[in-house]
């Protein structure tokens, strides 16, 4: 949150969420993905898969939103990630991820001089394991 | 049902029009993770219309969307969303290869204003999972959710 220039190695607030069924299904109205392997026990099971299981870019969006929280000013320039471990959705009560980070490369912007280029090195997991593959946030941020 | 390799090149028509307005951004934003204070677009936003594409390519296809899972998606920005911009996506498929009954599938999406610029492009991996797969995915493979 801080207004100064981000200096590498600072350690981003790791920020947790919690996911429930009910939020796959609001995810699945916002975004229009209404596969039914995010709500369906049977189908997600008949596919081969574990459960039901968070949309992977469900996961992506509240890594993006703790990367807005950390840095509220930036205009984020690149964002994505591997699919690369599912989040199982328990069908009553949640499941918890954690996304953490910190600043690991810090740039001149090319196109403006007011601001800097920040990569961040983001970890995402769910009870201790790792749920994204190479996540990746690129930001413009204003020089503090 | 494998996908054919005569895929690799094909562009999708395009997406219909899609109007960003203040309250699809503040829809999307409470679906995943709470609103911005300056209530700009959440960055995975596009993924309306890359879903939208996707579908038009799976419907091409007669794929079944319940095979598919998502193994990796990547946004570049040349500009941020705003309200008030109108966008379509364009879907090509990048690429196609076969991995344990799988069907993996590289797609680059590009998101054009209403002028025609480009304000975003994309690139997805989509896993379409064969019929006789019955093991959970590994680590190791670019499987995912």
């Amino acid at each position: 949150m801080s207004l100064t220039t981000p200096t590498v190695g600072a350690v981003l607030e790791p920020r947790t969420y919690a996911i429930t069924r009910a939020d796959l299904v609001a995810y699945a109205t916002a975004s229009g993905d209404d596969n039914p392997i995010h709500q369906d026990e049977a189908v997600a099971l008949a596919v081969g898969l574990p459960g039901v299981i968070a949309h992977g870019m469900y996961t992506m969006g509240l890594m993006a939103h703790a990367v807005r929280a950390w840095f509220p000013t930036a205009e984020v320039r690149e964002i994505g990630s591997k699919f690369t471990h599912p989040v199982v959705v328990p069908a009553d009560g949640a499941v918890e991820i954690e996304v953490s980070g910190t600043v690991k490369k810090v740039e001149d912007d090319p196109e403006d001089p007011a601001r800097v280029h920040v990569s961040l090195a983001l970890l995402v997991t769910c009870e201790g394991t790792k749920v994204l593959g190479m996540p990746k946030a690129l930001l413009a941020v204003p020089r503090g | 049902m494998s996908l054919d390799q005569s895929l690799v090149g094909r562009a999708f028509p395009p997406t219909a029009p899609h109007h960003v307005t203040e309250a699809s951004i503040a829809a999307f934003a409470a679906a995943t993770g709470g609103a911005a204070p300056d209530g700009s677009a959440p960055p995975t936003y596009p993924i309306i219309l890359a879903f939208e594409a996707m579908q038009t390519f799976l419907d091409a296809e007669q794929v079944e969307l319940q095979r598919i899972v998502h193994g990796e998606q990547r946004f570049s920005y040349v500009r941020p969303l705003v309200a008030g911009d109108t966008l379509v996506a364009t879907l090509t498929v990048a690429s196609l290869r076969q991995i344990s009954g799988n069907d993996i599938v590289g797609t680059t999406s590009t998101f054009t204003d209403a002028d025609g610029a480009v304000v975003c492009t994309a690139l997805a991996t989509l896993v379409h999972r064969g019929p006789e797969t019955d093991e959970h995915p590994s680590d190791e493979q670019e499987e995912g959710a």
